[in-house]
């Protein structure tokens, strides 16, 4: 942690302060006092900052609202040895990210109100950025019963979600889903017809068949999506898909979108920068569910992400050890970390003219939060003081023995990487500082 | 009530199905008649001899205590031999159908048959098939005849009117053929309907059965006349409809708090038998405001009614 005078009010100048939430764009400063944004555009320092205010030249890099990032899974409870909430914490401060909704699939999943209450107290006495659970939608994300909906979100889940399973039952999502809409309460779904996917275990096509891998049609996922669309249709309900990965499905969410459902969508940071050729020589850190798809699909999700059809961006944060990655790859389990790396392989899209900085940081703040109904996503004065300030052109080489997560899954080992977080700030508080 | 001569009011149809396709008149005319029986009860001398030589079979496919004792005795304080059929010992359990037990019945000759059964529409089916009275005592989700005019004698009795009222009605309204019975009972009345439930337990397309759809409870209660909860069945307590009786009660169960919504003079109801805890707190149901007693009497007398009404109506008589 940063020693400094946490009462001082500070004030960032000489930056480019992004907002999406007010179509904000310009060079300015941004003041912060008691935890909260008082002012963020404005040449500040010309017209003066209260008495006492510690002044920080940025030197024109960005200013924009603390990432959040809609769907990290955390060992805590039950797998500490892959990741905790604090372990998490000082990785997402370290990407930028000023909120993690964590998964509930832990050991007990989040499926009860005292295990909500659990999550909520450890992050507040050990993590140094935000946590929010999301809670399971099924007791035992079983696929059976809905858990209680309204304690749970009284409680302090921010959604409901089967993690990286899928309700195959549609009776009991169509159920939870009308169920939900009473609380108002959004369910987050991965779209995964399981029996589609049988072993496979990346995408089905000429490379895995080359690699004599067993492949998941994109038909797993696309199905699934469209059931489910059908079914936001029938009950009314609030939902969300949790990581779409191709062509097909984004068609099925356009359409959605078009009738005017309460439907919309993540992709995760891995799908955006990769796809299935980079899995190389079976490189495991690389395996994901769903699966990395084709050079085409990807360019399809950056694009849909550019024009607001896709809506967030996450990182699919999913540390996993050298025990049950070094593997061959068919036994190799799925997952990477994404945390401390979302917002610089983020940065590639920008630099490679996919998105502008504007889109991204909307979805990866602006967007999470209006879902979520979180106070942040936004530089608005009387804000929470969740804060990025990332230099967008500064090159580096990623380590992974130099990230903060306890696992160092990550698929971005000895990229090159343009732009990274200098410091984060939340409620107010720095609590991550490059130097 | 001023004091007028014994109602002389006839049913002028044969079956009671359900309240569909009764009139105001009809309905007044059987709270009238059911007035007499409430007093009659209440002495010692409770017998009346106008359905004596009659027949009446109670053929409950369903098990029930207070539906079929309540027939039973108003059948006897009629006058009338009753002779109780339940499933455990008929013949469906060995294979028969429903039609087969109804001809068999009919070759017996009495005079009415009361039925209650798990499938909607059964008691119509029966009533194709029989020459005598049949009389609905549950099919279902779809009707409860009885239990809507006991609920509406009680109500009468209560607050001296029906018209203009506000009633709540609130919990498991898709399962709930009493529901059904009042909703239907009550709008022919002139009553303001609302049902208050999860979403999971309202039927689909109800917000066109005349009744205003409230999910939750406080605007759902909000100066409410009266109060009905109903019943919820413990097989979908646990994550089918709902996720937990605990999450029930919390968000729909009828407490102190939540009545405070209701008038200040509001009056609770539940048609039995009550799940304490899981609808309903137990202080509510043994309030001051609590008529869940009174409409047990009200359901003997009640009964009566239906059945002096209708026997008015059959041959012979």
């Amino acid at each position: 942690m940063i020693a400094r005078n946490e009462n001082r009010p500070l004030l960032l100048a000489n930056a480019r302060v992004i907002d999406p939430s007010r179509d904000l764009d310009q060079r300015g400063d941004v003041l912060i006092a008691d935890g909260v944004i008082r002012e963020a555009g404005k040449n500040i320092r010309a017209s003066g900052a209260p008495e006492g205010t510690e002044i920080v030249d940025v030197g024109g890099q960005v200013i924009a609202p603390g990432l959040i990032d809609m769907r990290a899974f955390i060992g805590e409870p039950g797998a500490e040895h892959r990741e905790t909430l604090a372990t998490a914490s000082h990785a997402a401060a370290a990407g930028g990210v000023t909120t993690i909704i964590c998964q509930p699939e832990t050991d007990p999943p989040i499926d009860d109100p005292a295990t909500v209450d659990f999550v909520l107290r450890r992050a507040r006495d050990n993590a140094v950025v935000h946590i929010h659970p999301m809670a399971a939608l099924t007791k035992g994300l079983e696929g059976i019963e809905m858990t209680e909906i309204g304690l749970l979100k009284a409680a302090g889940a921010v959604a409901f979600t089967e993690g990286a399973k899928s309700v195959m039952n549609a009776n009991v999502f169509r159920r939870a889903l009308t169920y939900a809409r009473d609380f108002d309460a959004l369910i987050v779904h991965h779209t995964e017809e399981q029996n589609l996917t049988g072993s496979g275990v990346m995408n089905a096509g000429e490379f895995a068949s080359r690699l004599g891998l067993s492949g998941v049609p994109k038909a797993a996922e696309t199905i699934m999506l469209e059931r489910d669309i059908r079914l936001v249709e029938l009950t009314g309900g609030r939902y969300h898909a949790a990581s779409l990965t191709c062509q097909d499905s984004l068609d099925v969410l356009r359409r959605a979108k078009e009738r005017g459902l309460k439907v919309t969508a993540s992709a995760s940071i891995n799908h955006l920068a990769l796809n299935e050729n980079d899995i190389g020589s079976y490189r495991t850190f690389l395996k994901l569910r769903p699966p990395l798809r084709a050079e085409a699909d990807r360019a399809a999700l950056a694009s849909a992400v550019a024009e607001g059809l896709v809506d967030v961006i996450m990182s699919d944060h999913d540390p996993q050890d050298v025990e049950v990655k070094r593997l061959p790859f068919a036994e190799a389990a799925f997952g990477a970390i994404g945390l401390e790396t979302m917002l610089p392989v983020g940065l590639r899209l920008v630099h490679d003219g996919s998105i502008k900085l504007s889109e991204l940081i909307r979805a990866m703040s602006t967007r999470p939060a209006e879902l979520l109904e979180l106070p942040g996503g936004t530089l608005r004065p009387g804000s929470p003081a969740d804060i990025v300030v990332f230099d967008p052109d500064v090159p580096w080489v990623l380590d992974r023995d130099t990230l903060k997560s306890r696992c160092t899954n990550t698929a971005f080992d000895e990229a090159k990487l343009t732009g990274r977080a200098t410091r984060t700030i939340v409620a107010g508080r720095t609590v991550y500082e490059y130097v | 009530m001023t004091t007028r001569g014994p109602s002389s009011f006839a049913l002028a149809q044969r079956h009671l199905l359900g309240i569909e396709g009764l009139s105001a008149s009809d309905i007044t005319g059987l709270l009238d008649l059911a007035e007499e029986f409430v007093d009659l009860n209440r002495q010692v001398q409770k017998k009346r001899t106008t359905l004596s030589g009659r027949t009446q079979i109670n053929l409950f496919f369903e098990a029930s205590t207070r539906t079929q004792s309540s027939f039973e005795l108003a059948g006897k304080r009629l006058g009338a031999d009753v002779m109780n059929m339940s499933i455990a010992s008929s013949s469906i359990r060995k294979g028969e159908t429903l039609l087969d037990t109804a001809l068999t019945l009919n070759a017996m000759h009495p005079d009415m048959i009361v039925v209650r059964h798990a499938a909607s529409g059964a008691v119509e089916l029966l009533s194709q098939k029989v020459e005598c009275s049949v009389i609905n005592a549950g099919d279902g989700a779809h009707e409860h005849p009885t239990q809507a005019l006991l609920d509406a004698l009680t109500i009468r009795r209560n607050k001296n009117r029906i018209e203009g009222l506000t009633v709540a009605i609130c919990g498991d309204i898709a399962h709930s053929r009493v529901a059904r019975s009042n909703i239907i009972l009550l709008n022919t009345m002139g009553a303001r309907v609302r049902v208050v439930a999860p979403s999971t337990l309202l039927p689909s397309g109800i917000e066109r059965m005349g009744v205003e759809v409230h999910r939750d409870m406080r605007e759902g209660l909000r100066d409410a006349d009266i109060v009905m909860m109903l019943r919820l069945q413990r097989e979908r307590m646990a994550g089918s409809l709902i996720p937990s009786s605990r999450e029930y009660f919390h968000y729909w169960g009828l407490d102190p708090a939540k009545l405070k919504f209701a008038k200040a003079d509001a009056l609770v109801m539940h048609p039995g038998p009550m799940n304490r805890g899981v609808e309903i707190e137990s202080s509510v149901a043994d309030g001051a405001q609590s008529l869940i007693r009174e409409q047990v009497e009200m359901g003997v007398a009640v009964r009566m009614a239906v059945l002096e009404a209708l026997a008015r109506n059959l041959p012979n008589a």
